[in-house]
């Protein structure tokens, strides 16, 4: 069987204009700046960064909440650029769906469960209540609650039971590609893994391809297939699980692979200290965006951007690793 | 203390597997009434409340006399009680022979009345208004608001009686024209709640599901920005009777040979130092009613607003 | 004699449902300079403990202990008025969110010149050139223009340094960090948490650090006690503790961590920790552990060498006699992966 690419995006970009106040500049925050990747199904892509490194924009778009400002966007063949028929908005919209970091803030307090997941059948099918009732309880069933528990309402659920409600809701339409948020960071570790552990069997009982956006790489590196590192709106290092884990070769992603504490006492190592802060996304840095931060930087970094490259591992953007600097 | 309320949130999922599955609704009711019923002046208010309520519904049963009619022999009656009193008229008549206890009794269905309207009206454009302008944001945001910042900044019942010069007085538009001066504090409270509530996980959920603007507006966020409204609306309630009295009293508002309470003060202004009944009466009937309301209210607010609650 | 000790600490609060002890009986004992950590999911009650140290409880709390020393001072007898002055002083707190923690109103200057005013006094010139030394203490580049600054116009990380800044101001002998770095990106926690070790070992600082993180503590800590519903189930030095884990929860939750899976099912624990209304007899995690009896059932199990269970682990399997000793990882480990889906709703009702 030939693997379908569900999800394509060429130099995706988007920029927010910051109005100017009375006493404020006004600018452009390039809030996502050139992302591109191919997402197939069954798989799941990992984007990971720290905060303001675009991951949450990147998931506003794919969930076509956002329009890009550039760059192309294919979800299962359908360009969503020529999506202009309600019809064909409404197609590309099932394909989609997302899962929230946290379960508290995304299930309606004031609706029952049932009502929460058959949402998304009431808009886009035209089943009876009846079919939608089968359905939700079949649903429910499958993310590991009980048909009765459908007529409670959300706050009567724990952290980990109202994230099966929300992936379950994500479910509903069947969509092709899964949005995952932060899925399990809101969560205690032994619930993390029930969770994980559905997602996993999840995928492979319905086929699905996840975007698993996160900034644990324990988790990442357990749960994906590809990863991309994100730094301040832009790639900087693309490459399978193994490749980005066992052979870093962007500085970013060795100082947050050496960052990240492991869970093993015994294991001492030198740590690659970042000095600094992320820079705001309104005044970025000139050349590489990661120049300030970095230990390899020079001249050129500070004055030219590096491009996404092929290495002899992962695809890489950086000025030091293309010269052998490092 | 938030992990305790966190074990106490997990602990209410088996409380209620229990196999006498109470209803989600009446669990809320009954948690309503558990705060609610903590308050003793709100329960004190809501019973007189009620009282007035049925009052006002079985006027024309209960009220010993016809509100209207005018016994012409028994002129500034005093009440029972007192010396030259009649038992007929136990509080007593008015200047023109009318009896003031049946006339306090129908005058509670003029207040209730226009109170109710009031908040109706106000509550409905007010919500509608805010929730459209937290929700829309932009240009109609702006006009909106500062509409309602014009409307503010005039003394409340100036402005009523302003509008009530224009439209005319009566009792009709006497509560359109209060309507409109409370239509403000709705509008910020339900665009301040739509503001917040539109930036809420669930909110991009429902829009990912492909909720449309109304769906989103209606039933998503409306019911999560009910309960300060609610409350806001209990208050107001009572200065809604007030006003209404006030215009009343002004001549503005309901028109003799009317009962109504502000009225009813009016008519008899130049007889608060010969009979005292005929003012104080009515007061009393006012006082009362805005003090139970307002007491309800308290109450009310106690057990809606999660930040009052105690773990 | 330690600096901090803590025997038989209890907490219990009156609620609408009845009394729920939060904190059972647990034990902490610290020396100068030592660092130790309190591990345990939401709900453990590792907050709560160290909240009734510092006298930060609402009123319904019930606080009971056998002892509660500090420096030698019983801090159950003592008065409120010197307990003040012990605490903020001799014994600080770090919290979660830093952008909560520090009153938006003020500058991070003036805040931090209030405290060190409050407790050791000096005129302004003294204050502000110990607030500038102290900023550039923890690490915050040019303190002189940060002293004016108000805490939104800097980032988290920033914030959380001020935090600390404001909180070693006076010098104090033990500073408690509630999930210090839990709102922070991973470099940024990288560096809090250096700054944290570099500190206790400088100034000779006790440190307690309450975390749910276990690469933290891997990373941090010297001693580790574990917390379970409340309870102190294990307590070890570090080392020990993630080689060879005794009570079958840390055991659990060592295995559930993604970074130690072998396969692509996690093995993980089903159930949620009990609450008010579903304690269960015997001992508090019998419902959720795979090697449980009906001893565990019934009867709360006593302190065995730290280890508060009928049957300790060695190397994953339960000793003691336990009846049903045949090698838990076959059996016992696949299946709890296995059935975890439905389980945890199931967990609930236990």
């Amino acid at each position: 069987m030939a693997v379908e690419t569900v999800l394509k995006a060429n130099n995706l970009k988007r920029y927010y204009d910051i109005k100017g106040g009375m006493f404020a500049k006004g600018g452009t925050v390039k809030a996502l700046d050139g992302a591109s990747f191919n997402l197939e199904a069954g798989k799941t892509l990992a984007v990971v960064g720290e905060s303001g490194c675009g991951k949450s924009t990147l998931a506003r778009l794919v969930t076509l909440i956002e329009k890009p400002t550039d760059g192309e966007l294919v979800l299962g063949g359908f360009d969503i650029g020529s999506a202009h028929t309600a019809e064909e908005k409404r197609t590309l919209r099932q394909m989609v769906q997302i899962v929230f970091q946290d379960p508290y803030g995304s299930l309606n307090p004031r609706q029952k469960v049932s009502t929460i997941l058959e949402e998304p059948l009431k808009i886009n099918t035209s089943m009876s209540s009846a079919e939608r009732r089968t359905e939700v309880l079949s649903m429910m069933s499958r993310v590991g609650l009980r048909p009765e528990q459908a007529d409670r309402y959300p706050h009567m659920f724990s952290g980990g039971q109202r994230q099966r409600i929300a992936i379950a809701r994500a479910l509903m339409l069947r969509p092709k590609i899964v949005i995952l948020d932060e899925p399990v960071s809101a969560l205690d570790v032994s619930i993390q893994a029930q969770v994980l552990n559905l997602l996993t069997d999840l995928q492979e009982e319905m086929n699905l391809a996840y975007l698993f956006i996160s900034h644990d790489l324990s988790v990442v590196r357990h749960i994906a297939d590809d990863v991309l590192v994100m730094y301040l709106g832009q790639p900087v290092e693309h490459g399978s699980r193994e490749e980005i884990f066992s052979n870093p070769q962007h500085p970013y992603t060795k100082a947050l692979l050496s960052a990240t504490p492991v869970a093993d006492p015994s294991r001492k190592r030198e740590r690659i200290k970042l000095v600094g802060e992320l820079p705001s996304p309104l005044n970025p840095p000139s050349g590489c965006t990661f120049h300030p931060r970095c230990p390899l930087a020079n001249e050129r970094c500070k004055a030219e951007m590096p491009k996404l490259a092929p290495t002899s591992s992962a695809q890489v953007s950086c000025h030091a690793v293309a010269e052998g600097r490092s | 203390m938030s992990q305790v309320q966190n074990t106490l949130d997990q602990n209410e999922t088996p409380q209620t597997e229990a196999p006498k599955t109470i209803s989600p609704f009446r669990q809320q009711m009954r948690e309503f009434w558990f705060y609610f019923s903590e308050n003793k002046g709100a329960v004190a208010g809501l019973f007189f409340f009620l009282f007035v309520v049925l009052v006002a519904v079985f006027a024309d049963i209960i009220a010993p006399h016809s509100p209207i009619e005018q016994y012409r022999d028994f002129i500034l009656i005093p009440p029972a009680w007192q010396e030259g009193g009649n038992v007929e008229f136990l509080l007593g008549t008015d200047p023109v022979g009318r009896d003031l206890l049946s006339r306090l009794m129908h005058g509670a269905r003029f207040s209730l009345y226009a109170g109710c309207i009031v908040i109706v009206i106000s509550l409905s454009i007010g919500v509608m208004l805010g929730l459209s302008a937290g929700f829309f944001r932009g240009m109609y945001e702006t006009i909106v608001m500062r509409v309602m910042d014009v409307i503010l900044s005039i003394p409340s019942l100036l402005m009523a009686l302003v509008l009530v010069a224009i439209l005319g007085p009566g009792l009709r538009n006497a509560m359109i024209a209060i309507s409109i001066t409370y239509l403000p504090h709705y509008v910020r409270l339900a665009r301040a709640s739509a503001v917040a509530e539109s930036a809420r996980d669930y909110v991009t959920a429902s829009r990912v599901a492909g909720a449309g603007t109304w769906r989103l507006m209606c039933i998503t966020i409306l019911p999560n920005c009910m309960a300060p409204l609610i409350v806001q609306a209990s208050l107001s309630f009572s200065t809604a009777i007030l006003d209404t009295a006030a215009l009343g009293f002004l001549g503005m508002g309901a028109q003799p040979p009317a009962s109504e309470w502000g009225t009813m003060l009016a008519e008899a202004r130049e007889f608060i130092l010969s009979a005292w009944w005929v003012v104080t009466f009515p007061g009393v009937a006012i006082l009362l009613t805005v003090l139970s309301i307002n007491l309800m209210g308290d109450g009310l607010r106690d057990a809606l607003d999660p930040k009052m609650k105690r773990s | 004699m330690s600096l901090l000790e803590i025997r038989n600490l209890s907490v219990e609060f009156e609620t609408a449902h009845g009394l729920f002890r939060a904190v059972d009986s647990v034990d902490l004992e610290i020396d100068q300079g030592e660092m130790a950590a309190i591990v345990g999911e939401s709900g453990s009650g590792k907050s709560v403990s160290m909240l009734a140290l510092m006298g930060l409880l609402p009123w319904t709390a019930r606080i009971t202990a056998d002892r509660m020393n500090f420096d030698g001072k019983d801090l159950l007898t003592i008065s409120q008025k010197e307990r003040r002055k012990i605490i903020g002083k001799d014994i600080s707190m770090i919290f979660q969110e830093p952008m909560t923690s520090l009153n938006p109103c003020f500058t991070v200057g003036y805040q931090i010149m209030e405290v060190i005013k409050e407790h050791l006094g000096g005129t302004r010139k003294e204050l502000e050139a110990r607030a500038i030394e102290l900023l550039g203490l923890v690490g915050i580049p040019a303190p002189e223009s940060r002293l004016r600054a108000f805490p939104h116009q800097m980032s988290g990380g920033m914030n959380q340094r001020v935090m600390i800044a404001m909180m070693i101001a006076c010098n104090p002998r033990l500073l408690i960090a509630d999930e210090p770095t839990t709102a922070l990106d991973v470099t940024i926690q990288a560096q809090i948490l250096e700054l944290l070790q570099d500190l206790q070992h400088k100034r000779g600082m006790a440190l307690v650090l309450i975390t749910h993180d276990m690469g933290v503590v891997a990373e941090t800590a010297e001693v580790v006690n574990v917390q379970y519903a409340g309870q102190q189930v294990e307590r070890q030095n570090v080392v020990d503790l993630f080689a060879k884990p005794q009570h079958p929860y840390t055991y659990a939750l060592l295995s559930a961590l993604p970074e130690r899976a072998t396969g692509k099912r996690l093995p993980s624990i089903p159930g949620v920790v009990p609450g008010l209304l579903d304690r269960p007899t015997g001992c508090l995690f019998n419902p959720r552990c795979q090697f449980a009896t009906d001893k565990c059932r019934s009867t709360p199990p006593a302190l065995h060498s730290k280890v508060l269970c009928h049957y300790p682990l060695v190397d994953g399997k339960p000793t003691n006699n336990h009846p049903g000793v045949s090698g838990p990882g076959s059996s016992g480990q696949g299946s709890s992966g296995q059935g975890s889906s439905g389980q945890e709703a199931l967990g609930g009702n236990v």
